[in-house]
């Protein structure tokens, strides 16, 4: 069993010191299985600190900007993201957030609102931020929120810890479709109400026909649990070589040391690659301007999970960031009031989550496509 | 020379000026179907989370063959010195621009945040290179772009200045263009081909396929055009040029089919649950069928176009040519766009079948970029005409010239 060697037997902290070691139980070394090669370029960027990227990003591009003539334009020494931004600046005299920030009239607070749209705007992907950088944006969202709703918010960009990764396990014996987890899942998580966005879908099946999701209900409105049926959850798996992540084209999605799967909803350009590429159906897309009610929202945040989102960005279930890296568990798993959902470090040799992966039989959906999801079902 | 084509674009029978101000009103209804989209964001749009791409990337996907097929006709004329091609490829690069054109606008279009697009632009944004193939669309698309205008541009240019080309200058980038049509191709193929979560894209046949098929409809449109300019201007092409160019239609045609009945072949001899969408593409699911009235003209059309033109003598009848082409520029439109595109996504992943139906916004929007697309070639066209036909020459060598004389 290929799956029990690798979550078992496996320090990922060991493998990043030497990437070249496969521990993958597939017996191969030459990545055919899937999961060797994905983790090593993320861990290779990681390798490097954010502010060695940045010099080194900054080196580069200083150059090419004394070629390309921005500096004689403004005479000062900047990378291609300022000059863009300046040259933008003076280009959209037209645009909105520049003529409030310029406007006599408006007062103290509308130029505050201006000055953070415009950072905002032009800020550079949260991955590559340096922890500065990162403070900053979250500090301007705030403000923001409370500049415009005039209420706090508290968000954390807590980084993943050492030593962690992330894993779930579904009880499909326990699970009666009360769908608790999911009305708790979109009450954490901030999702529309508009277009009922849910991240988790409970797929109601006829027993004795075994697994025909073809034929299961996802959608279903009755009484649970019906008779003769059996119920079955799925979400965003958190794949351990995720080809969302891999498709991405501007990577504004990617896979945490903690094995969480996320996305920076601001620099995400709403391509829907990862949409196509996902085989789980883990995605949502905010197709218009997501909605909550001001008393709904969940007001405990994280950079890169619940905060809210805008129009034309794309979200998914990031096993409640905000939560699970303060030590809580997700939503889901409180409050699932049969107790069918697991969720726990699956490098801590004590986790139930562990456990129950050593003592069930337990499967993964699709395992075919080598996407390692962290995602196991199982029977009691 | 802008200031000379502007003037000479902006001159012309009443037709032209009818024709052009019919494009206009078109381009600006989908420029107010586009800022209705972004006001209200994709839900303007018939995508939902089950059928995440629509119109707008079928046509890209369409547009991306068209705009590479210019290069079936580069090949011969400048490399070969194959006179007789000369005319038709000015027209086939200008329509490959166009082409191209088009599908950048597309993909603005099918974008969530246009607003934040300079995350893409190398330098500035972070580009996902090499595991995108998205990124490395973008880079094929804009090199081929920049080719495309930059080898015209200096034919007609020296051609303005009544000079000959060099072709010492031309030759290496024709070359170079020859092998980047096929690369656009093919990234744009494997675009789909890549993905393990779609089995009716996840398919080794869909990148030759979609060669052949391009290399079908792209010539097709450009006799069609030169059909159209021959009709209308005093400019001279020979019919030798295209039958030749039907020629290439008819055998890009022949493998496009063989490769259907291959790929036919293969979902619904052995059908696993990966021919689902076939099924549903071809007979419907669970009645749900709305692609079957597409499905079922196109593959006719095709057919028919294709045993019709193999027969020389019918092929060589304009009128026959003329529909044959026209048939099969609009067959290997629905096939290669929806009829490949939103099968993907049906059934999805959970095998739910949820039926997508453009709305009008989003039809009216991809109309106004196809109006802008056939905006731009004419414009491009009749510069390259007049300068073809000595119309429009470089002044100061023509008053130079009516001095010594
Ligand atoms: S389930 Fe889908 S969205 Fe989640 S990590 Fe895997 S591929 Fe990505
Ligand atoms: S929708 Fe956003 S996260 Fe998904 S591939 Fe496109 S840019 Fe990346």
């Amino acid at each position: 069993m290929s799956e029990k060697k690798k979550w078992f037997t496996l320090d990922l902290g060991f493998n990043k010191k030497v990437p070249t070691a496969s521990s993958c139980g597939c017996g191969k070394t030459s990545g055919g299985c899937g999961s060797h090669e994905a983790p090593s370029p993320s861990k290779n960027e990681h390798a490097m600190t954010a502010e060695e990227f940045d010099k080194a990003v900054e080196g580069t591009m200083v150059d090419e900007t004394r070629k390309d003539g921005f500096q004689q334009v403004f005479d000062v020494k900047m990378d291609r993201r300022t000059a863009f931004r300046k040259l933008t600046a003076s280009l959209l005299v037209g645009a909105g957030a520049v003529q409030t920030s310029c406007s006599v009239i408006a007062g103290e607070e509308s130029k505050e609102k201006a000055q953070i749209d415009w950072e905002e705007q032009f800020k550079g992907n949260y991955k590559l931020m340096t922890q500065e950088e990162r403070d900053a944006t979250v500090d301007r969202l705030v403000r923001s929120y409370q500049l415009r709703k005039k209420e706090n918010i508290k968000m954390s960009a807590t980084d993943a810890s050492k030593d962690v990764l992330f894993g779930y396990a579904f009880n499909i014996s326990k699970c009666q479709g009360y769908m608790d987890c999911v009305s708790a899942c979109v009450e954490e998580n901030n999702q529309d109400r508009n277009s009922q966005m849910q991240y988790i879908r409970i797929h109601e099946m006829k027993d004795g026909e075994g697994f025909k999701f073809n034929e299961a209900d996802d959608n279903y409105y009755h009484e649970v649990p019906a008779e003769g049926h059996f119920y079955m959850g799925t979400q965003c798996f958190h794949c351990d070589d995720p080809p969302c992540v891999d498709v991405c084209p501007v990577q504004a999605t990617w896979r945490e040391e903690d094995g969480l799967v996320v996305i920076d909803y601001d620099w995400c350009i709403g391509c829907r690659y990862c949409m196509a590429a996902c085989p789980y159906d883990g995605r949502r897309f905010n197709w218009s301007k997501p909605e909550v009610p001001e008393e709904e929202v969940n007001k405990n945040q994280h950079y890169l999970g619940n905060r809210m989102r805008k129009k034309g960005v794309m979200e998914k279930c990031t096993f409640c960031i905000q939560r699970s890296r303060a030590g809580k568990d997700p939503a889901c798993v409180e409050a699932c009031p049969t107790g069918a959902r697991i969720f726990g470090n699956l490098l801590d040799p004590d986790s139930t989550i562990r456990w129950v992966l050593a003592n069930k039989k337990v499967f993964r959906l699709k395992e075919d496509l080598g996407t390692e999801p962290k995602f196991w079902y199982f029977m009691d | 020379m802008v200031k000379d084509s502007l003037g000479y674009i902006t001159h012309g029978s009443k037709t032209y000026h009818i024709w052009m101000i019919f494009l206009t009103a078109i381009m600006l209804i989908g420029m107010y179907c586009y800022s209705i989209q972004l006001e209200e964001g994709l839900s303007a749009t018939g995508m939902t989370d089950r059928v995440s791409w629509g119109l707008y990337i079928s046509n890209f996907t369409f547009l991306v063959g068209v705009a590479a097929a210019a290069v079936m006709l580069v090949m011969p004329t400048y490399v070969l010195n194959d006179i007789d091609f000369k005319h038709a490829v000015l027209i086939g690069e200008g329509l490959a621009v166009a082409a191209l054109l088009m599908c950048l606008a597309f993909v603005v279009a099918d974008m969530g945040g246009p607003s934040v697009l300079w995350h893409m632009i190398p330098g500035i944004g972070v580009f996902n290179f090499p595991n995108s193939m998205l990124a490395w669309d973008v880079i094929v698309l804009n090199g081929y772009l920049f080719i495309n205008i930059t080898i015209p541009l200096y034919i007609l240019f020296r051609h303005y200045q009544g000079k000959e080309a060099k072709r010492s200058v031309y030759i290496p980038g024709s070359i170079l263009s020859v092998l980047w049509a096929v690369g656009i191709h093919l990234v744009t193929a494997f675009l789909y081909e890549g993905l393990q979560a779609r089995p009716f894209w996840n398919n080794a046949l869909l990148g030759p396929r979609f060669l052949a098929s391009a290399f079908a409809a792209g010539p097709a449109l450009i006799i069609l055009v030169l059909a159209v300019i021959r009709k209308f201007t005093e400019f001279n092409i020979e019919q030798k040029t295209i039958n030749k160019i039907a020629m290439i239609v008819v055998v890009a045609a022949q493998i496009n089919l063989i490769m259907l009945v291959s790929e036919l072949f293969k979902e619904f001899y052995a059908p696993t649950h990966h021919s689902e969408s076939a099924y549903y593409l071809f007979f419907g699911l669970e009645g749900k069928t709305a692609l079957l009235p597409w499905i079922w003209t196109a593959i006719p059309l095709n057919v028919l176009a294709t045993v019709l033109l193999t027969f020389h003598k019918l092929r060589r009848n304009p009128k026959v040519l003329y529909f044959c082409c026209f048939i099969l520029f609009v067959a290997i439109w629905i096939e290669k766009g929806f009829g490949l595109i939103v099968p993907g996504f049906i059934p999805g992943p959970y095998g739910t079948i949820a039926e997508y139906r453009p709305t009008g916004v989003e039809i009216g929007v991809t109309l106004g970029i196809w109006a802008m697309g056939a905006f731009i070639f004419t414009m491009l066209a009749k510069t390259s005409i007049g300068i073809e036909l000595g119309k429009l020459r470089y002044r100061k060598k023509e008053k130079l010239a009516s001095k010594a004389a």
